[in-house]
């Protein structure tokens, strides 16, 4: 499947250090899966582990791994690829390395509507509806800057600044409802604005999963439009890119990634920002490439922020978020410095 | 192969008229260079002939079709374009630009071929890159960037090139250089090639065919010889002239008049009346 959207470096072979550096990544997640269940105050051998997924461990240890972290691990690899696609998709259609799946709204969408959810229905309708309501919340955010951008077409600059007020509206709404509802209302939705995947169940996995497998590699197949696209517009319909059909695909791919992937585990915020720079950093500039690292270097960002969640400050579990945001913070602002010829 | 016909354009940005009803037709294996003053319409005539602007009224027909009903990758095959100024992602080598050409003969299944591959080669040595390919493409000069660009558009295998403003930014030197180059591809290998150009003697020196614009239309359209005159680039630019014969190459000359020093030792040059 990647080497589709990237037809110029031939078939997949390991001569390249493009396909190396794939290679390891994908085995780097393998190890992430495999590690993520043994690891945690109490240490389990990967013999164990694989006993209590078969059904033949310790009662407690079968519980620990497919109950909690079998799942966490799953969920915070899937969450984090589809955030890391995400953002490497926005990245690419408004030509602008600062660009997060947030500025088109999708986290504040989302933010709205789970908060508005935990705020006027608490206890009247289950909260297994968070997840949907904060996907709608997404889509509908998104849609609304994207019609709001609409003139014979969207152009990069627009959408970015159409996002950024849309984004401060988002973020005004999110704090009048926290700042009116109930003190125990107030508290869950700054856990699920901070991101978290504490509660992650195989139902999260099983909505991840098919979402994730089947929007990257679309995305990949759009991949070489998008290289074109960096040259801007006039060049790239010189080239036969259909600009609106394929900003437009790219565009809803990339919500509806982030959109679940906040469904499950809250507002998590710069991973989408961070996953495709360090992809960049790996493996160049070809979105096909770039696409396929994002997913993984996402996921193992997660991963990683998960896993410092659960153990560093063990047995208070802080939420992922506030790791990737602790690490992410300060590498936006490294960015802005580096970039800072560019504004 | 390689028509290119405009029929009864029309185009306004907001309220503001551009081009009224507009048809030229581009001749075969000729170069065209359209010229005109500031904001007549030359770039927005080229634009949508490229199908990069979509005119309110009219068509342009490209092999007798109109190109707003071709797919985009088919009329990208048949015909190149070169945006003003265009820009590259920092880092990118040339032979990754170049490349990109190959992006119509790309497919969903269709994997980059030998045949992709010889294009781009072919590409990199028509224009005389062949060895800066693995250079990044803000690292060269202008000239060599604009080659670089032309390469790209090359690689495309199309028989038709449009050049918006091709010259801008670069030194005389670099003009000529690029203009050369432009001039041996319809040369050797009979490409239409059809530009903006705002050096009107440049324009003299290298079109077969000349189109002035003026008014949102056609002025006058033909060979430089017929149609360059005094009148007309009074009429085009608003400017007094005397058009005389390039002494190198016999094309007409424009050398407006105005103001400035005068080597002859008169007090002034002929002065607009």
């Amino acid at each position: 499947m990647k080497r589709l959207g990237n037809a110029p470096l031939g078939t997949f072979s390991l001569k390249t250090r493009t396909n190396r550096v794939l290679l390891l990544l994908f085995l780097a997640a393998v190890a992430a899966c495999m590690l993520g269940p043994s690891l945690g105050n109490t240490m389990l051998s990967p013999l164990e582990v694989i006993r209590a997924m078969a059904g033949d461990g310790e009662g407690a240890n079968e519980f620990i791994v497919m109950n909690s972290r079998m799942p966490r691990t799953l969920v915070s690899i899937l969450v984090g690829a589809a955030l890391g696609v995400s953002g490497a998709l926005l990245q690419g259609v408004v030509r602008n390395p600062l660009a997060a799946p947030d500025i088109i709204g999708v986290t504040g969408g989302a933010s709205v509507a789970a908060v508005a959810f935990l705020t006027y229905t608490s206890g009247s309708v289950s909260i297994g509806w968070l997840p949907g309501a904060a996907v709608t919340g997404a889509l509908v955010v998104a849609s609304l800057t994207y019609s709001l951008a609409w003139k014979k077409g969207v152009t990069p600059i627009r959408l970015v600044l159409i996002g950024i007020g849309i984004a401060a509206v988002m973020s005004a709404l999110t704090t009048f409802m926290i700042v009116v509802s109930s003190k125990v209302t107030a508290s869950s939705a700054y856990l699920w604005l901070t991101g978290s995947i504490y509660g992650a169940s195989w139902e999260d996995i099983f909505a991840m999963l098919p979402v994730v497998l089947v929007l990257t590699p679309a995305a990949l197949l759009l991949a070489g439009s998008l290289n074109a696209q960096q040259f801007g517009d006039d060049t790239a319909s010189g080239l036969g890119v259909r600009i609106q059909v394929h900003r437009f695909i790219l565009l809803f791919i990339s919500v509806v990634l982030a959109g679940t992937a906040v469904a499950a585990a809250g507002a998590i915020g710069f991973v989408g920002l961070i996953a495709p720079h360090i992809a960049r950093t790996l493996i160049g500039r070809t979105f096909g490439p770039v696409i396929a690292a994002s997913a993984f270097v996402g996921g193992l960002l997660l991963f990683g922020a998960d896993l410092a969640a659960r153990t560093i400050f063990y047995p208070v579990d802080v939420p992922a978020g506030v790791f990737t945001a602790a690490v992410g913070a300060p590498f936006f602002l490294f960015l802005l410095y580096r970039n800072r010829n560019h504004f | 192969m390689g028509t290119l016909e405009a029929k009864e354009l029309t185009f306004s940005y907001e309220d503001t008229p551009i081009l009224d009803n507009l048809s030229v037709t581009v001749p075969e294996g000729k170069i065209t260079v359209f010229i005109g003053g500031n904001g007549c319409g030359k770039s927005t005539l080229l634009r949508s002939m490229a199908r990069i602007l979509r005119p309110q009224q009219g068509t342009v027909l490209l092999d007798g079709a109109g190109i707003s009903q071709l797919k985009t990758k088919e009329v990208a095959k048949k015909m190149s374009i070169l945006p003003q100024g265009p820009s590259a992602p920092e880092g990118l080598t040339v032979e990754q630009l170049v490349r990109q050409g190959r992006y119509p003969h790309q497919g969903w299944l269709k994997q980059w071929s030998p045949q992709d591959e010889e294009m781009v080669q072919e590409a990199l040595t028509a224009t005389s890159m062949q060895d800066l390919g693995g250079q990044p493409v803000d690292a060269l000069s202008g000239g060599q960037r604009q080659r670089a660009w032309i390469a790209m558009t090359l690689a495309q295998g199309s028989d038709t090139l449009l050049l918006d403003e091709p010259t801008t930014y670069l030194d005389m030197a670099h003009q000529v250089d690029v203009l050369d180059l432009l001039f041996e591809l319809n040369e050797t290998e009979g490409r239409t090639i059809v530009m903006v150009l705002h050096d009107m003697n440049m324009a003299c020196r290298y079109a077969h065919h000349l189109v002035a614009m003026q008014d949102r239309d056609v002025y006058a359209e033909g060979r430089p010889e017929d149609i360059m005159t005094e009148s007309l680039v009074q009429h085009v630019f608003q400017m007094n002239c005397h058009v005389a014969a390039d002494p190198l190459f016999g094309t007409p000359m424009v050398i407006p008049h105005g103001k400035g020093r005068n080597a002859n030792g008169t007090v002034s040059a002929v002065r607009a009346e």
